[in-house]
């Protein structure tokens, strides 16, 4: 069972090559949203970036807990989500750039980005807006006896919102298959947990449900992946939904562009020295015996996929203006009637 | 003589296309067992059991987003919104979510889903259970409004509305279900009516009244009346405002050149200011004379029976509209 207290034991045994890969993972993600911020200074994406940066390990450990028929709903803090679920980094870099072949072709940018193959039903540019959306997923699991589950993530500030309540009490009611991850980085945009709830955990909510909740290192890819695997087979056996609280933080501010003064610089000293892009490649070297030729190959491989990713992008084509006239809706009718 | 009643055509439509289709099922409060607080859907629980009938919390916004949630992943919901009014605690899910999620995600995903909207008064309902919000909907790109005014209508434009694969907004107004029993059996065979079709239901020459849900009961009754005094009237029922029929719109303002709008919303911002519109826009030269809306006066829906009498259009209200502009 899952322990509704505290933290999860990780000792679940891990392979050189999977904790490899886990890092691979974290540091695309983290690259990648680097590298974006880079290229919004630059001039190439024209709309909000909320960077990802710091919370990586939660993004890979949920996904890395999941199967393919399972499906994610996520936040304006998306792209890490994405990643994390196998999505193409130059698509990704393709929608930022507002080109036709990134995958909304253009029409959604950083906060409505999808994957329909992966299941990834969307980012979402309104706080708490996809939580409703994955409980109706896990609905439609439950109706057709699907084995799928859906997974949520929002955050801390989010859990204000009437959204969480609402659904945490129908999937409860109902033992709907559906994880609900709140990213708990300590601020809802620029106002600090303690100054937008009374409780120190997210997590203690789950029990006005009638759920568990658990409390885990958010940045801590192995007890993230292990808590969620314990939820999602909850889930599976039909025994209805778990809140999950990832405790981590976000180096950077709000948005791309927020210079996050409203934090004190020992509490940002203290989770940088948590970074899991440290903390993991240093434990991989003395628990997994991973040598510097191995973490040495992976930045390589990363920096190589994401130049790549960003040149196929900038040559994707920019959509002409008519195209704002296509996809209001599925059906075109006499397509008059509808403008 | 049918009894067959506008309850009965909502209630049928629903049956039959959970017949046709597994993917079809109801969601939204006391939708369940009790068939909803008018009874619409009364029966349907027994028939097709609690996997196709959700009776859910007082949640409106997880009530919704749960359809939203299920379309994206293969169902085809039907939320019952039980007083349209409790749609504005479902906002986020109607409008941010589920009406742009196939434009933002660039035709990748859509959400076929039917909310069905009890609007308007019942007789002192009061201001937040008789409102009317089509116009509110109407004016969202991604929506689609649908608003019947008769039995056949309401079934047949709700089949379609059930197999729309765009989200339909589809509003029955307690008027037609309040007074006059819930479902009665009889069963009337009606296939899916297209969307984007109005509907000519009285022929005129002198002006055409274009209304909508109750209060075309209204303009026909007061068209019966104008028609004692030698004023012909034309009524035409667009059926959904969302497509509009402009086409048919100008064909009969081509046999009339007046217009009068009258519905049951506030005048100010209504569904009528729209259609004014089409007809400025594609008709003026077959205009002889200003157009007129007959809505409810701007101001919440009063409980007091005289002070709603007041503020509602009415039948006497279109009569002496109508006298004004053909007299």
């Amino acid at each position: 069972m899952i322990d509704t207290t505290g933290s999860v034991d990780a000792r679940t045994p891990v392979s050189l090559h999977e904790g490899l890969d886990l890092f691979e993972r974290m540091l695309l993600i983290r690259r990648f949203e680097e590298r974006a911020a880079q290229l919004r200074a630059e001039g190439l994406i024209p709309g909000f970036l909320h960077p990802y940066i710091g919370q990586e390990a939660t993004a890979v450990g949920v996904c890395k807990a999941l199967s393919v028929e399972d499906v994610l709903t996520s936040t304006h803090r998306g792209h890490g989500h994405m990643i994390a679920r196998g999505a193409d980094p130059a698509r990704m870099y393709a929608e930022l750039f507002a080109r036709t072949g990134g995958y909304n072709r253009g029409k959604g940018g950083s906060l409505h980005m999808i994957d329909t193959a992966l299941g990834f039903l969307g980012a979402n540019g309104i706080v708490g807006g996809g939580i409703p959306i994955a409980g109706g997923a896990a609905l439609q699991f439950k109706r057709t006896s699907s084995s799928a589950v859906a997974v949520t993530f929002f955050g801390d500030g989010a859990s204000n919102e009437g959204a969480f309540h609402e659904t945490l009490n129908l999937a409860a009611l109902w033992k709907l298959p559906v994880l609900f991850i709140c990213e708990n980085n300590l601020y809802g945009e620029f106002t600090r947990q303690s100054d937008h709830m009374v409780l120190d955990n997210v997590a203690d909510r789950a029990v006005a449900y009638g759920m568990p909740g658990v409390i885990v290192d958010g940045n801590d890819v192995l007890a993230v992946r292990e808590v969620t695997r314990e939820a999602v087979e909850r889930a599976r056996r039909g025994d209805g939904p778990t809140l999950i609280e990832t405790k981590t933080y976000r180096h950077r501010g709000h948005f791309e562009g927020d210079m996050a003064r409203y934090r004190p610089k020992e509490e940002v000293a203290e989770w940088m020295a948590r970074d899991p892009l440290v903390t993991f490649p240093k434990r991989l070297s003395s628990e997994f015996s991973a040598t510097e030729t191995d973490l040495g190959d992976v930045r390589t491989r990363v920096e190589s996929r994401l130049e790549t990713a960003i040149a196929w992008a900038k040559e994707q084509e920019h959509p002409h203006p008519e195209d704002a006239l296509d996809h209001v809706y599925v059906d075109t009718l006499e397509g008059a009637a509808l403008q | 003589m049918t009894n067959f009643s506008y309850a009965d055509g909502v209630r049928q439509a629903i049956a039959e296309e959970m017949e046709r289709d597994p993917a079809v099922f109801m969601i939204g409060e006391d939708v369940g067992a009790p068939g909803g607080v008018f009874g619409v859907t009364k029966g349907l629980w027994d028939q097709f059991g609690a996997n196709r009938l959700w009776d859910t919390p007082i949640s409106e916004e997880a009530i919704v987003g749960a359809a939203v949630g299920a379309a994206l992943v293969g169902g085809r919901p039907i939320v019952e919104i039980m007083f349209g009014d409790f749609s504005l605690l479902a906002m986020d899910m109607i409008i941010n979510q589920a009406a742009k999620t196939h434009y933002m995600t660039g035709g990748n995903l859509s959400v076929p889903m039917v909310v069905r909207m009890v609007t308007g008064t019942a007789g002192s309902t009061g201001a937040q259970h008789s409102q009317s919000l089509e116009a509110m909907f109407a004016h969202v790109p991604g929506l689609k409004v649908v608003a019947p005014s008769t039995a056949e209508d309401a079934k047949g434009l709700l089949k379609s509305a059930i197999r729309d694969p765009d989200p339909v907004i589809f509003f029955e107004h307690k008027g037609l279900y309040v007074g006059r029993g819930g479902p009665t059996g009889e069963v009337v065979e009606v296939a899916p009516i297209p969307f984007g079709k109005g509907k000519v239901v009285r022929k005129g020459t002198d002006l055409t009244i274009v209304s909508y849900l109750k209060t075309l009961e209204y303009a026909q009754q007061a068209a019966e009346e104008l028609s004692a005094e030698g004023i012909s009237c034309e009524i035409f029922d667009p059926r959904t405002l969302v497509p509009f029929d402009r086409a048919g719109l100008r064909t009969s303002l081509q046999k009339t050149g007046r217009l009068l709008i009258a519905h049951e919303a506030p005048t100010r911002g209504g569904f009528g200011a729209e259609i004014a519109a089409y007809a400025a826009e594609d008709c003026f030269e077959l205009l002889r004379s200003p157009i007129v809306r007959v809505g409810a006066r701007n101001t919440p829906v009063p409980y007091a029976p005289v002070m709603e009498r007041h503020t509602l259009p009415s039948v006497s209200r279109i009569v002496e509209e109508v006298r004004k502009l053909v007299g």
